[in-house]
């Protein structure tokens, strides 16, 4: 890439920070270009938080139908996975799975929503009150 | 404890490892080294495209080396010792990271960006591998010097509690690391590591076994994306496209999955070792970088909605195909570039 090809597009890091580029200067050597953005991969980055946003949405709307629990909602909303949220509680994927069903969440005991609470940083309240 | 600041030189760089990794180095007396050079003598070029693992809903796909090797492998061939330490008590890291800095030693911490305060919002995933410089504390905040930031910056001990206990994939696990014994790298020794490199990076990408890594690895994501938007739907497949542009072009790569900054190592090298091959073969580089830029440029068509049609995915598909040739005779011409 020349140094006069370095995309300036607005992005997400303006205010913030400037992306380094390596250029070639006019006389063909290689030197380093600051860049506040580049259109393609804003599109990209804009898309992957379009289907976030989805998600989060969907899973508002399992939980006011009663298909799910708060926690799958907090858990999209955190841009978690099973993965992640096991690794934050302590918790086997398979029992947060289980605690996705909402008569099996009603009944967790005050330290395990806790565990939740504190994995999604939000207090116990918000946790339980949350109903899509 | 008290203030302290420890006189450490903020350097912004593409990568963060690679900034983390030159600065201490530069800190410790290697006046010389640069990013370009980091990266290339810890061998930092590569390809893999892991199948079956999802990485944020997308494909898992990386064009350097694992986390952490860079530092290691290039402060190996520069004759330097990596401290690494990590904990499973937050305390213990907590007091481990004050006494480095009361020692006037400035560390390198593994941290995760979800909950990096100072990152625009929209960069802050649950990525595990981001690396910063600690060189100091004042009024009970710690000093940072993030190598991906334009100035330094500072965290609450309650953010970096929580970056460097952040859990999931590459659990930092508090990880802090700083060279050891760095003692003058004479010229002779300089050359002669960066050889090795040289071979080393161009034995892995051709040699690696299995379709899924080196150059035959950009062939592997040639023939999924070919599959995806039958098997995905126009919708997925585009957020797929959207991933390979991401890890290729966001924050840290210098451009074109780091192929121009693999380019600028082998400018750089072969100033140091007077041999204009490695000059032929940086060109090779920056064509390779171009070509994964353009690759981009088609991939973000199909994905702002412009363009919907097998044909253009088949387009893509051939680009990757074209720079996987590319890259090969490069490599191969590397194999062939020993000490004269």
């Amino acid at each position: 890439m020349k140094k006069e090809d370095v995309p300036q597009d607005p992005s997400a890091l303006v205010g913030v920070t400037r992306d380094v580029c390596y250029v070639k200067d006019a006389n063909g050597k290689y030197t380093t270009d600051l860049s506040i953005g580049w259109d393609v991969k804003k599109q990209a980055l804009d898309n992957a938080w379009d289907d976030i946003h989805e998600r989060v949405k969907e899973a508002a709307l399992k939980v006011k139908n009663g298909e799910t629990s708060p926690v799958n909602y907090f858990m999209e909303l955190k841009l978690m996975d099973l993965t992640l949220l096991s690794g934050y509680t302590g918790f086997w994927k398979w029992t947060i799975k289980r605690h996705f069903k909402p008569s099996v969440f009603k009944s967790l005991s005050e330290s395990k929503l806790k565990k939740y609470a504190e994995a999604f940083d939000i207090s116990v309240d918000e946790l339980k009150k949350f109903n899509g | 404890m008290d203030n302290s600041i420890l006189p450490y030189k903020h350097i912004q760089t593409a990568h963060c490892e690679n900034g983390v990794a030159t600065g201490l180095l530069r800190h410790h007396g290697l006046d010389f080294m640069t990013e370009p050079l980091m990266f290339g003598l810890g061998s930092g070029i590569f390809y893999i495209h892991i199948p079956f693992l999802m990485v944020n809903g997308g494909p898992a796909i990386s064009y350097r080396s694992m986390p952490g090797w860079i530092f290691s492998r290039a402060s190996k061939l520069l004759g330097v010792k990596v401290n690494r330490k990590k904990f499973s008590s937050e305390k213990e890291a907590y007091d481990y990271l004050n006494k480095q800095i009361q020692l006037g030693n400035p560390v390198g911490c593994q941290v995760g960006v979800y909950n990096l305060p100072y990152f625009p919002p929209e960069y802050r995933f649950h990525f595990n591998a981001h690396n910063l410089v600690v060189y100091g504390k004042q009024n009970g905040n710690y000093l940072v010097s993030d190598p991906v930031m334009e100035t330094v910056t500072t965290l609450t001990e309650e953010d970096m509690r929580k970056v460097r206990f952040a859990k999931g994939p590459l659990a930092p696990n508090g990880h802090v690391y700083y060279p050891e014994d760095v003692k003058p790298v004479s010229k002779e020794h300089l050359q002669k590591a960066l050889y090795k490199a040289i071979q080393r990076s161009a034995f892995e990408m051709i040699h690696i076994p299995g379709p899924i890594a080196g150059v035959d690895g950009i062939k592997y994501t040639a023939r999924q994306i070919r599959k995806w938007r039958d098997k995905l739907g126009v919708r997925k497949a585009g957020l797929y496209l959207g991933q390979i542009v991401r890890m290729q072009e966001e924050i840290g790569t210098g451009g074109g999955g780091f192929r121009f900054l693999y380019a600028a190592f082998l400018e750089q090298a072969s100033n140091y070792v007077n041999d204009d091959r490695l000059l032929k073969v940086s060109d090779d580089f920056t064509k390779a970088g171009d070509l994964w830029r353009a690759s981009a440029v088609q991939m973000g068509r199909i994905y702002k909605g412009r363009l919907d049609d097998q044909k253009y995915y088949l387009e893509c598909a051939d680009m990757l195909d074209e720079i996987s040739e590319i890259e090969k005779n490069a490599f191969k011409k590397m194999r062939e570039i020993k000490p004269r």
